[in-house]
């Protein structure tokens, strides 16, 4: 197996709140390879963008503190770096773009000058040649016009234009690895599949390993080589994308599933869903985080946190009810 | 683009047409008779020297008639003649323009340059000293009067360490070379610009702050952040022109406050300015003056409201609209 972009291990985070602390994320671990896309999933609040945000050291401290683990960036541990030298990573071998387009570039300066800034805080090379690269990441990302587009604030531009703009950005210095944060939550549908063939085109163009954080199945069968399912700040099913989707092992991923609205269903059906809602991270019981809203729960599930069991190689799911094969029958 | 140009001064005239005829008409409301103060200056008079002065400033004529007499001679770029200083009453003004300009725009860049940097200081670390330090004394800043601070100012630098000129504008025993009396007209400008810029300095370094720290919350800091900018670059490149649009839209409608600022300043500090010739001419009924002043001034809030505009669109292209 080839060596790994991204090895997360055991990685926690607390957020000190006024209610207490919060295990925003436990024990959190994944590894992505080169060229790989790992999708992760889960409701909202459940530690996908946190995960995002602490590869790159942009954990909002205070409150916010990795207090464990180590996330290894082709062999180097990223939350021991100097700031300084993971100020050279973010952009650089790490890039990130985010879910709101129409907000995440900065409306004073033109598209062309944003990402030839980028290019120029990692690369040395003259204004003019961060200009031509800039151009050219443009056309790389298929915005017509890219000279013209160059010269272009943000607030000429559509959230589409400006996602490609962010994308044109972080990839203008050849990351080898690329977050994606919900990259096509404020788009247009045409839209999003557009920005969901464009990472894929250039993923096996470049070789960059992608994180895709993502509410949309659909990208995910198509795109993703693995999948992570995050429950209340930790990974709570994980494995090759396949196995995931069509034979998921805990209870929280077989809802999330079913709640996909499908086109060849019947359409006078309610659409499944899971009851209840994600607990608040400072009153987590010392059990499982889903057995409140667990159709399969018993009385054991209260007393400690499941561990992993493995389903098949490399896909595994964190549910006691795993052990005894009821689930899986 | 010019279509816009054309139309704003188009605007600007007529709002210069409306201000003459409204200052014309509000004056005459205003109690007193310059014919009785023209005759107090020259030692008292009889009915018919008052008739005569009357009819030599036209003040016997209908007040329509008046009226259209100054416009006609005010589109001609003549404002009349002060009674109380026997000149035209545009030489006049002109003679005292330059210093009320130097001391507005030296209190305003004083203001908008350190309060700005102070807000950002401020909003580095929101719960910091410097921000506490900020705080509280931007509140004594605007919530102490012009005329207050200027006399302790005065007290202060004056009595207690008398490191600055108090009154005046040029020192009449110096003698020297244009750089001298530059260097001199500096020293003497230090008092009043002071005085007049803390206010707004006050003001724009709260501005700054509450401004900067809504910015640095944006979604495009924390893009710049995960491109690698450094932190001090996401502060002055990133967030500060973002932060400075309110503050520069701010001091441009602020403006006109500070020229009625500056007639406080010029009075407690002697300033040979616009301010004291309007305090003066207030006293002394002198009309055309005062009129002239009051047109004046609004040229000048025209015209730094057309510059406000253009320094709006530089900083922000939203507002420059069009593809």
């Amino acid at each position: 197996m080839t060596q790994p972009v991204l090895d997360i291990r055991n990685l926690k985070v607390d957020f000190m709140t006024r209610r207490g602390v919060a295990h925003v994320l436990d024990d959190v671990s994944f590894t992505v390879a080169p060229g790989e896309l790992l999708a992760i999933v889960g409701e909202s609040g459940c530690g996908k963008s946190m995960t995002a945000l602490s590869v790159l050291g942009l954990v909002p401290t205070p409150p916010g503190k990795v207090v464990g683990g180590s996330i290894l960036f082709q062999g180097r541990d990223l939350a021991q770096l100097r700031r300084s030298d993971m100020r050279k990573i973010r952009g650089g071998d790490i890039a990130m773009i985010f879910q709101e387009p129409m907000t995440s570039l900065n409306p004073v300066f033109t598209c062309g000058e944003q990402i030839a800034e980028a290019v120029r805080l990692h690369q040395n090379v003259s204004p003019g040649a961060a200009h031509a690269r800039a151009v050219e990441m443009l056309r790389a990302v298929g915005i017509p016009e890219p000279e013209l587009r160059a010269n272009a604030y943000p607030h000429q531009l559509s959230g589409g234009m400006r996602q490609r703009v962010m994308i044109a950005m972080a990839l203008s210095c050849q990351p080898r690895l690329l977050i994606a944060d919900e990259p096509t939550t404020a788009l247009d549908v045409t839209v999003q599949a557009q920005i969901f063939s464009l990472l894929d085109e250039l993923r096996h163009k470049t070789g960059t390993a992608i994180v895709l954080i993502t509410h949309d199945m659909g990208a995910v069968a198509e795109m993703a080589d693995k999948v992570a399912v995050m429950y209340a700040g930790r990974i709570i099913e994980q494995g090759p994308a396949d196995a995931v989707l069509d034979s998921p092992g805990h209870p929280y991923t077989r809802g999330l599933l079913a709640s996909i609205p499908r086109v060849y269903a019947d359409p006078d059906a309610d659409l499944p869903e899971i009851p209840g809602i994600v607990p608040a991270l400072t009153d987590l019981g010392r059990g499982c985080a889903f057995e409140p809203r667990c159709p399969l729960a018993i009385n054991a599930c209260h007393a400690a946190q499941p561990r992993h069991v493995a389903m098949s190689a490399n896909h595994s799911a964190a549910c006691i009810r795993l052990k005894t094969g009821e689930v899986l029958a | 683009m010019y279509q816009r140009i054309t139309k704003q001064l188009l605007y600007a005239v007529s709002l210069i047409l409306a201000v003459l005829v409204l200052n014309f008409l509000l004056i005459q409301l205003a109690p007193g008779d310059p014919a009785e103060v023209i005759a107090g200056e020259m030692g008292g008079a009889n009915a018919e020297v008052m008739a005569a002065i009357r009819a030599q400033y036209g003040l016997d004529k209908p007040l329509l008639t008046q009226l259209g007499l100054y416009l006609g001679h005010a589109l001609q770029g003549d404002l009349g003649t002060s009674y109380f200083y026997n000149r035209p009453v545009v030489e006049l003004i002109l003679s005292r323009l330059g210093p009320t300009l130097l001391l507005v725009a030296t209190a305003l860049g004083f203001a908008l340059i350190v309060g700005t940097r102070l807000g950002m200081l401020a909003s580095r670390n929101p719960r910091g000293i410097a921000s506490a330090l900020v705080t509280v004394l931007s509140l004594i800043g605007y919530s102490a009067p012009v005329f207050w601070t200027g006399l302790m100012l005065v007290i202060l630098f004056g009595a207690t360490i008398p490191l600055f000129p108090i009154a005046g504008m040029i020192d009449v025993v110096k003698q020297g070379g244009p750089l001298v009396r530059a260097l001199d007209i500096a020293h003497h400008l230090v008092l009043p610009a002071l005085t007049l810029g803390l206010v707004y300095l006050a003001q724009y370094s709260r501005l700054t702050r509450a401004s900067m720290l809504e910015v640095l919350g944006a979604d495009y800091i924390r893009t710049a952040r995960a491109k690698g900018v450094s932190e001090r670059q996401v502060f002055n490149r990133h967030a500060f022109r973002n932060a400075l649009l309110p503050v520069v839209t701010v001091a441009g409608m602020q403006f006109g406050a500070i020229i009625s600022g500056a007639v406080l300043v010029e009075t407690v500090f002697s300033w040979p300015g616009l301010g004291t010739l309007a305090f003066q001419s207030i006293l002394a009924r002198d009309y055309p003056t005062v009129l002239g002043i009051l047109f004046f001034s609004t040229l000048i809030v025209i015209i730094a409201n057309l510059l406000t505009d253009f320094v709006s669109r530089l900083l922000d292209p939203r507002l420059a609209g069009g593809r």
